[in-house]
């Protein structure tokens, strides 16, 4: 009995949660050379040099200490009066926003300040890795929500009423979306307004690539009178600003639950760093338009590389927001899976198999953009070899 | 000239030698309407020239550029456009600009070696009427030029497979 208590030390939470769905590829990646990875899930531009400055002048003027547990106030200034000019959504700088390590460090805390054991956490698939578990951890449990291609990988009302229960507490949704590229325009967001109110959900709004968006502007979900309080809107300095590694988001909800996931960050993060968080003070100050011609690149990226795919014979449709294409594969007669990982091994090209971003994710690639032309250029050709040869084969 | 134009030319700053098929599908034109854009916008001389950023120093060919800051008098009627288009004229003189400040004309000079530049400043350029007075700075090491950074960094590590 002593032996099995030793081997299963470990809560059963952790041991609940699934380990990375791309371990395997990433061990095999690393034992290849020359290989071109659309597999990245970040810029490929560095943080412009006015904020890297702001960054290393702050280290310069001594400013190496604990800041405010909701962050330095002029920074959550800016990202409310930020937040009110773009999106029209209004939150106090002093009681409704709290400054993260990152969106990631945002979307646990604003989990674990909504769900209780038992509770049913909806997220909309396919879609970034860390929300199911972030449930799971919380005891709460995570409920798929497909979002499939003939939607234009859209929530709609129709599917998310088929997975709400009595049960259903929190609904996670991220757009425009890692992996897909959907984005909800007002018109979707106004549609399951309704599901929202009257099942008395919470919405968790992932939005760090909504400055990310190609056609027509991104629309907040708190935009949404009605949503309004009952959203807690995430975002964050990572893809609008390249500055991933500084690690600065933020999590807005109204005061009472901001006041709850403040006292979860103060045990947990205490702050986010503060070095980053002067850097990204001068990345809303003055960063306006090297993310402008950011866009511009990637929109160009977008339009090259998905009129590649298409030509090639991998339908793929064109992403709206964020910077991944998310082809089909369903016409190679592979699967995601089996396509990821030949495509690797005989063309040195890495993408991630779709259904790791859950079950409506499968038959489909995620491909990065963010990655140079010339390396968009030669994985398309590898990718058109490669289809060419399954036909043949 | 509109939004479409605007991006081919900053394409085209950016890689001279972009494949036309690459321009077009990223601005979502036809090949024949994106080849048709910058024949109109090199017939419009808006497209001056495409050429390549070369480091000579790695390349071993010695040449020696200087900055010459040039005080003129201007001329009654003319101002310093004259003086200024004489000075253009010589192969040696890569660009020109009337600038604001203590110097009017500023040049860049362009020769195989110290010697030559000197020369060429000392013997025709500063000699010239209305010039009163010259100062030459010789460009010592390039750190950038033309918006590309000469020096090597290592440049931070992207995981190669993330979220």
């Amino acid at each position: 009995m002593r032996q099995q208590t030793m081997r299963e030390r470990g809560s059963a939470r952790a041991r609940a949660i699934p380990p990375s769905g791309i371990r395997k590829f990433f061990d095999l990646l690393l034992t290849m050379e020359d290989v071109i990875s659309l597999g990245v899930g970040e810029p490929d531009f560095e943080t412009p040099w006015n904020v890297s400055e702001a960054g290393i002048w702050s280290i310069e003027q001594g400013h190496t200490s604990y800041t405010s547990n909701k962050g330095l106030l002029p920074l959550r200034q800016l990202v409310a009066k930020d937040l009110l000019a773009r999106y029209g959504v209004g939150y106090d700088p002093e009681e409704e926003i709290i400054i993260t390590t990152g969106v990631s460090e945002a979307a646990d805390i604003a989990v674990r300040a909504l769900v209780d054991p038992g509770d049913e956490v909806l997220v909309a698939e396919p879609s970034y890795v860390s929300y199911s578990p972030c449930a799971t951890l919380a005891g709460g449990k995570p409920v798929p929500v497909p979002c499939p291609e003939k939607d234009e990988f859209r929530l709609t009302p129709d599917n998310l009423a088929e997975k709400v229960t009595r049960k259903s507490r929190v609904l996670v949704m991220n757009f425009p979306n890692n992996p897909t590229g959907g984005v909800m325009g007002k018109a979707d967001i106004d549609a399951i307004a309704d599901l929202v109110v009257d099942h008395d959900l919470m919405v968790i709004s992932d939005e760090v690539y909504s400055e990310l968006t190609y056609e027509g502007r991104h629309v907040a979900v708190a935009s949404h009178p009605e949503l309004r309080d009952r959203t807690v809107t995430m975002n964050g300095f990572s893809k609008a600003y390249s500055m991933t590694g500084w690690r600065v988001g933020y999590l807005c909800a109204p005061k009472n639950i901001a006041e709850l996931a403040l006292k979860i960050h103060q045990y947990v993060m205490l702050c986010a760093p503060v070095m980053g968080q002067m850097a990204a003070i001068e990345a809303m100050k003055n960063g306006e338009q090297e993310k402008d011609a950011m866009v511009r690149e990637y929109r160009q990226r977008r339009n090259f590389f998905v009129e590649g795919l298409n030509r090639i014979g991998l339908p793929c449709h064109l992403p709206k927001g964020a910077f991944y294409a998310f082809p089909s594969v369903a016409g190679t007669g592979l699967t995601d899976q089996e396509f990821a990982e030949r495509f690797l091994t005989e063309k040195q090209v890495a993408v991630v198999p779709g259904s790791v971003f859950g079950g409506s994710g499968a038959d489909h690639l995620r491909c990065a953009y963010a990655v140079s032309r010339e390396d968009l250029g030669t994985a398309l050709k590898r990718m058109e070899e490669f289809i060419s040869g399954l036909v043949r084969a | 000239m509109d939004g479409k134009d605007l991006e081919i030319l900053q394409l085209l700053e950016e890689n001279g030698r972009i494949p036309l098929g690459e321009l077009a599908a990223s601005l979502g034109l036809s090949e024949g309407e994106a080849g048709e854009r910058i024949r109109a916008l090199e017939a419009a001389r808006i497209i001056r020239k495409v050429t390549a950023v070369i480091d000579w120093e790695k390349a071993g060919a010695s040449r020696v550029s200087a900055i010459i800051d040039l005080k003129i008098a201007p001329e009654r009627d003319f101002g310093y456009d004259k003086i200024a288009e004489r000075i253009a004229r010589f192969r040696q003189v890569d660009s020109l600009y009337l600038v604001s400040g203590v110097y009017d004309l500023q040049l860049l000079v362009t020769g195989k070696d110290m010697n030559e530049v000197s020369r060429f400043v000392s013997e025709q350029i500063a000699p010239m009427d209305h010039i009163r007075e010259a100062a030459t700075h010789i460009i010592m090491k390039i750190y950038k030029e033309n918006g590309n950074q000469f020096f090597e960094k290592e440049g931070g590590e992207r995981l190669p497979l993330s979220f």
